[in-house]
């Protein structure tokens, strides 16, 4: 699944004026400067107009009504971003709202303490610019320039200077008691962040907000009942199966899943030989770290599961062409995997065999948003148990109270329980002696 | 004839006791902060068994002081005497009411294993404890302090020497019955005076 082919859908988001195209010119006068700095809201996108705006009143998908955009009116009214202008995009990524991030969706709005607790509205009431800090409109964040942890810069808000990482706040050692001089449990806290990210134990959940997409199956879409498009709807009130996407799963308040990861990802990019985990899913975009790099972390990933089509002779994934009008091969005009890979492969300019199959598919998400007050923390024995606990797949670290040395303990508790099995018996018989003698 | 004699002067039955709370809350804890254990825990055996090594710390540090200037170190000595008729007696003699081979008196407490024993305990078993267990306390600052060790080698040293001190406490506990009557050690260890047989 990617942009390309499908460009005038997905680059309402995946910006840029009029990226209708591979032959796109991303020159400066092509970025919509509005889609960020829009105050009045009145300013969306087209969902299908290739990054444009409406210009008259438009009805999307024949239901929902695109008013005109009052372009000078939005003009006189820019100002600084703010979550509602990032959300517009971020909040959605995926094609709907917490959809893809696990840890992004509209309810960052007007957060409360207990969901963000940076964002809270009541509260500190931060902005995603207070810590995604732009320098001459190059914006802090994992995608862009530099990765997100990046150099372990000090710059507070009051500051000018890059601010995307937790420490550039909080520091190498953010845990302080308030009242106390010493506190035992804060010093040990410290101790962690030389193994762990904050956001390890700091965002405990994810889909914290509204359910986020865990299982993605394309292999089942195309189904019809009565020649009419089918959209089911399950428990959590989002599509369990629907045409156009197929099956999928959705999870709220989900336990994470831990990588060491040194702030950059491993990506497979489309022509590339598959890469397959023990599992055989293909990694999509997999974390990057090891334990004896001290720049690696253990951090917290949203795993998004899928069921993807690719090409079983060449072995590589594949871009379907899913957005397009009849006769184009797009999927979700003519339903008919076939067309639709050999039109988006064509458009790609990838060798494509003409065999489609699917495959079983994930793709990582670092979490970094949503954090809860520190109360809400993990606590120690969430990790340090014998079994079942969160850090139970993590290797290349003793970890005390999950770690053991099996001889050790087997041999200690041996001698120790034959000791006291013979002096038992020794004072049994010393009693058993003296009773006699009486 | 039995007599009483004055064998433990005060610090010592303080030392003595509460050295044994804190070892028995310090296996305990430790054990839990293992996984061997469930009583309080991780994070409060956690704090529990740091107060602990702290509290052994300094009373440790008194004891030394009090052995040193009172010269009780002498009781430590190892000596050869007698180590084969002891064995002998707990192996053999105490089930025919033999009398114990060692003459307790005041300027000898501790019979010849037992000073071996106890030795070993001062010299090796408590600098181990408190060294391995100071390192992973402090383990952020081993780069700084220019330790060079691995985290999981320091543990594999800390939990044999736990191992270590429980064997040495099932064998105390039951040691300090084998007296007549079975809680004459004890008692002593509390008043300070012992009954023993006049030879």
């Amino acid at each position: 699944m990617a942009v390309t082919s499908n460009w005038c859908r997905c680059t309402s988001c995946h910006a840029g004026y009029g990226w209708k195209d591979r032959h796109f010119d991303f020159a400066p006068e092509k970025i919509d400067c509005l889609v960020c700095h829009d105050t009045t809201g009145t300013y969306k996108k087209f969902p299908t107009d290739c990054g444009y705006p409406p210009l008259k009143d438009k009805l999307f998908a024949g239901k929902k009504l695109f008013k005109a955009v009052n372009l000078s009116y939005v003009a006189q009214h820019v100002g600084r971003t703010s979550r509602e202008s990032c959300g517009k995009c971020h909040f959605y990524s995926g094609g709907g709202d917490g959809v893809k991030r696990g840890d992004l969706d509209s309810t960052l709005r007007a957060p409360s303490r207990e969901l963000d607790v940076h964002m809270d509205a009541e509260g500190l009431n931060f902005t995603c610019a207070t810590c995604h800090t732009t320098v001459a409109h190059e914006i802090d964040g994992r995608h862009y320039d530099t990765p997100a942890p990046g150099a372990r810069r000090f710059a507070l808000p009051k500051d000018d200077g890059h601010r995307v990482r937790c420490e550039s706040c909080h520091g190498r050692r953010p845990h302080r008691a308030e009242k106390k001089l010493i506190s035992l449990k804060h010093l040990k806290l410290n101790d962690h962040t030389d193994r762990l990210a904050c956001q390890t134990c700091h965002i405990p959940f994810y889909g914290r907000g509204l359910p986020t997409n865990i299982y993605w199956d394309w292999s089942t879409a195309g189904r019809f009942k009565n020649g009419k498009p089918i959209v089911e709807k399950g428990p959590l009130g989002r599509p369990i199966y629907h045409t156009k996407k197929g099956t999928l799963k959705w999870g709220k308040n989900l336990v994470p899943e831990y990588h060491w990861y040194n702030g950059t990802m491993r990506y497979l990019l489309a022509g590339e030989p598959l890469r397959l985990n023990a599992k055989g899913q293909v990694l999509l975009i997999a974390p990057a770290g090891e334990p004896d790099d001290p720049q690696s972390r253990i951090f917290p990933f949203k795993p998004h599961y899928g069921r993807q089509p690719f090409d079983p002779v060449k072995r590589t994934m594949v871009i379907p062409k899913l957005f397009g009008n009849k006769g184009s091969g797009a999927f979700w005009t003519e339903y008919d995997w076939q067309k639709a890979v050999t039109a988006g492969m064509t458009e790609a300019g990838l060798p494509f065999s003409g065999k489609v199959a699917f495959i079983e598919t994930v793709h990582y998400i670092p979490l970094s948003h949503m954090i809860p007050p520190k109360e809400k923390a993990l606590k120690c024995a969430e990790c340090h148990v014998r079994q079942g606990g969160r850090m139970e797949k993590i290797t290349g670290i003793y970890i005390p109270g999950r770690d053991s040395f099996l001889w050790v303990d087997r041999i200690g508790i041996f001698i120790c329980v034959l000791t006291l099995f013979l002096v038992t018996v020794h004072g049994l018989f010393r009693m058993v002696m003296s009773l006699k003698r009486r | 004839m039995k007599e009483k004699i004055f064998l433990y002067p005060r610090f010592e039955r303080f030392w003595h006791w509460t050295q044994a709370f804190l070892i028995v809350l310090l296996l305990l804890s430790g054990f839990e902060i293992h996984g061997s254990l469930r009583i309080w825990g991780f994070e409060k055996a956690y704090y529990l068994h740091v107060y602990c090594a702290a509290g052994l710390l300094i009373l440790t540090a008194f004891s030394i002081f009090w052995h040193l200037t009172t010269g009780s170190w002498r009781h430590y000595w190892p000596v050869k005497e007698k180590i084969p008729q002891i064995c002998y007696y707990y192996a053999v003699g105490i089930f025919r009411r033999e009398a114990h081979p060692f003459e307790k008196r005041p300027d000898q407490k501790l019979n010849p294993l037992q000073r071996i024993v106890y030795l070993f305990l001062k010299i090796f078993l408590y600098p181990l404890q408190f060294v391995t267990g100071g390192m992973l306390f402090l383990y952020k600052w081993w780069p700084k302090l220019g330790i060079k060790a691995t985290f999981s080698g320091t543990v594999y040293w800390h939990l044999l020497g736990a191992y270590a001190f429980l064997l040495f406490f099932i064998l105390h506990i039951y040691l300090t019955t084998t007296t007549r009557p079975w809680y004459n050690h004890i008692r002593a260890m509390v008043l300070g005076w012992e009954e023993v047989e006049v030879r």
